[in-house]
């Protein structure tokens, strides 16, 4: 490095220096440390199902992991076994679809039906707004556990309360999961996309409403626009939740429409110690929404710290 | 709409993501349509809203496939619409324009969510089919079997332990790693079980606690440990009374994650010059931890805590998948749905009820605090 290189690095501007002095001051070796062996301990677990979904049977089942570098040997089998093992004439590549075919549908419906219903709290006045608002913010706590029942009855018989009220199609593919997540999905996320809508700046639809526009055109030339980081941080917080999901799909997705979860916590009953398929398995299942999570990152955060009150 | 969904189940599944949501949301559009012209003056328009309500009962029949409902459908927005916006006050067409808004999600609400949680408080009372009424029977046979009281006793130590043990490791590593270099990684890779389903984390633990006798090769890391350490291996799930805990630390890998996050960003918001005072002050690290930023950040924490504690109290994924409530580690989700498959309804309904009474108090107080605190903002 030449002497001339050495003044220019040394000179930053003087403000991005202080703030890194600050930084420097305030950051502790001790904690660094600490940190760096939390995390690492939080990543072993992940870490050694990745490697060993990569060894051959034999290895798996006589050596650990960690063991790796005396016990050479890696494979892709596992993942082609995997994708083509299952239960019940469904194989694990057929539920890996099927978690697609009911995850995305499972977030984007509710998310439309919220936002219009979020737009109708936020910014229409009518008597007795503040009650509904404040039941619709009720049902959250309403376990899901407690709708299984009844609304399987729904889907299979078409009655409430014995009154025939729609016609049942119960058996009919996804339909009975996507209207079931529909449903579950909807209080937070008007709770939600009401809290965001509601922080649009009055003047903004005053000045449209002035203009002319009518709620169908203030709704989407103005409110969808502005909410949409709201909205994009709720879809991904949704897609996370209807991909993992087990209790919803083990009522209401049964047969050739189970998801890879409901999938996987069978073949952990039935073949609990082919580790070779269960690791290899779990990461099929978990890379979704770990891509999805590791590029949307900002806005899944985003969500969560306006919606921790999901339980 | 069944005639179509069933056509829709025959297609693959690739073709049924795009033409669900394509009709989905062209029947929204629709709404919009007719929710932008309502107020607008003028015969075209008039006929148009005529038309619509026309055509919204003729949906409704569609999805219903009964007369009666079509019919008391063009009943009562015909009436409705028409008298109501004679006499509103806040124009013609408003309060087609509410409906539009609020009616799909509302109703939908309605009959999936608040006539069923009637009906299950109901079916609690009932007998396993349904027909003949019991009072608290299904309640009593709960209570008075030691396996219930026992499943009751689980749920309520995941809700002691569990909150609390990751609410505390999140605030401190929240803390750390705020002081620390590289705080983006560290975050993600402990943030990173959020996104990895309770399935999946119940694979990865089953495998971690796995056991192989003693003498033989361990493949489970934390037996492996103990052996490296000088113990003999230990069936993790089958050891009772503690397999409990054993699966509270897989929740706990998961949500400490989430307490991180928020309490992470709510320790970004304590005053810096708080903390330089305490420091001139001559309080050491710990110290200011204790009596500035934990104080600083105490609505954070109430609802990490009680968030945590009401997802730990409907806990089910990781029980149904580790250990399927063998060797008494059942919980009360576990139980209902356990109920649920051997067609008991009655029981099943009053498992989920005493759910409900459980998570009742916590969600109250929950929704509380964070009003409290938007109030402060």
């Amino acid at each position: 490095m030449t002497a001339t290189e050495l003044v220019t690095t040394a000179e930053k501007p003087s403000g991005r220096r202080a703030l890194n002095d600050t930084k420097r001051r305030l950051t502790s070796p001790r904690a660094t440390i600490a940190a760096l062996v939390i995390a690492v301990l939080w990543t072993i677990p992940t870490f050694g199902v990745l490697v060993s979904s990569f060894r051959p049977r034999n290895e798996i089942q006589t050596t650990g992991w960690w063991t790796v570098f005396q016990n050479w040997g890696w494979t892709g089998d596992n993942y082609v076994e995997a994708l083509n093992s299952g239960a019940g004439g469904l194989t694990m590549l057929g539920a890996f679809v099927n978690s697609f075919a009911i995850t995305l549908p499972g977030s984007i419906l509710p998310l439309i039906l919220a936002t219009l219903a979020a737009y109708g709290f936020a910014w229409m006045d009518f008597r007795g707004k503040n009650l509904l608002f404040v039941l619709v913010f009720a049902l959250q706590i309403v376990p899901i556990q407690m709708a299984f029942i009844p609304l399987l009855q729904l889907f299979s018989q078409g009655t409430v309360f014995g009154f025939p009220v729609i016609e049942a199609f119960g058996s009919a593919g996804y339909a009975q999961v996507w209207v079931a997540h529909t449903i579950f999905g909807l209080p937070l996320a008007i709770f939600l996309l009401h809290n965001f809508i509601a922080q649009i700046p009055g003047e903004v639809i005053e000045a449209a409403r002035v203009d002319g526009a009518g709620h169908g055109q203030i709704f989407f030339r103005i409110v969808l626009p502005l909410s949409m980081p709201a909205i994009a941080s709720f879809a991904i917080f949704q897609f996370l939740w209807v991909w993992n999901d087990l209790l919803v799909a083990l009522i209401f997705a049964d047969g050739n429409v189970a998801p890879i979860t409901k999938l996987l916590a069978q073949m952990t009953g039935s073949r609990g110690e082919d580790w070779h398929l269960l690791t290899a398995g779990a990461f099929i299942a978990i890379i979704v929404p770990l891509l999805v999570f590791l590029f949307l990152q900002r806005y899944f955060v985003r969500g969560l710290l306006a919606g921790s009150a999901k339980g | 709409m069944a005639s179509f969904l069933a056509w829709l189940s025959v297609l693959s599944p690739w073709l049924q993501i795009p033409l669900i949501i394509g009709v989905f949301a062209a029947a929204v559009g629709i709404l919009l349509f007719f929710i932008e012209i309502a107020p607008r003056a003028g015969r075209v328009y008039t006929i148009i809203r005529l038309a619509a309500c026309v055509l919204f009962p003729l949906g409704v029949m569609w999805a219903l496939q009964s007369w009666w409902w079509a019919i008391l459908a063009a009943g009562v927005l015909g009436l409705l619409f028409f008298w109501l916006d004679y006499r509103a006050k806040a124009g013609a067409g408003y309060l087609f324009q509410l409906v539009g808004f609020l009616a799909p999600a509302l109703i939908l609400l309605l009959v999936g969510l608040v006539f069923p949680v009637i009906q299950t408080v109901g079916q609690s009372m009932l007998n396993s089919s349904g027909t003949r009424f019991v009072g608290l029977d299904n309640f009593l046979w709960i209570f008075t079997r030691p396996q219930g009281i026992r499943t009751i006793l689980n749920t309520i130590v995941w809700v002691l332990i569990a909150p609390v043990v990751s609410t505390v490791v999140g605030l401190v590593y929240a803390y750390f790693i705020d002081k620390s270099r590289g705080e983006k990684v560290y975050k993600i890779l402990v943030f990173m079980p959020m996104a990895i389903s309770f399935v999946g984390a119940s694979i990865i633990w089953r495998f971690m606690y796995t056991a192989r006798p003693a003498g033989a090769e361990q493949i489970g890391f934390v037996n492996q440990v103990i052996v490296w350490l000088g113990g003999s291996p230990v069936p993790f799930l089958q050891v009772e009374p503690w397999n409990t805990l054993f699966l509270i630390i897989v929740f706990v890998w998961i949500y400490t994650g989430f307490a991180m996050v928020v309490l992470s960003a709510a320790i970004k918001g304590v005053p810096t010059e708080q903390l330089e005072a305490a420091e001139l002050d001559g309080a050491n690290a710990y110290e200011r931890f204790m009596n500035v930023v934990v104080p600083g950040i105490r609505p954070s924490i109430v609802v990490v805590l009680t968030t945590i504690a009401i997802a730990s109290m409907k806990i089910f994924d990781i029980v149904r998948t580790m250990t399927a409530g063998a060797n008494n580690t059942s919980v009360i989700a576990n139980e209902m749905y356990q109920q649920f498959r051997s067609f008991e309804a009655g029981r099943s309904a009053a498992y989920a009820v005493i759910l409900f009474v459980l998570v009742l108090p916590l969600v109250i107080y929950n929704a509380r605090q964070i009003k409290a605190q938007r109030e402060v903002r």
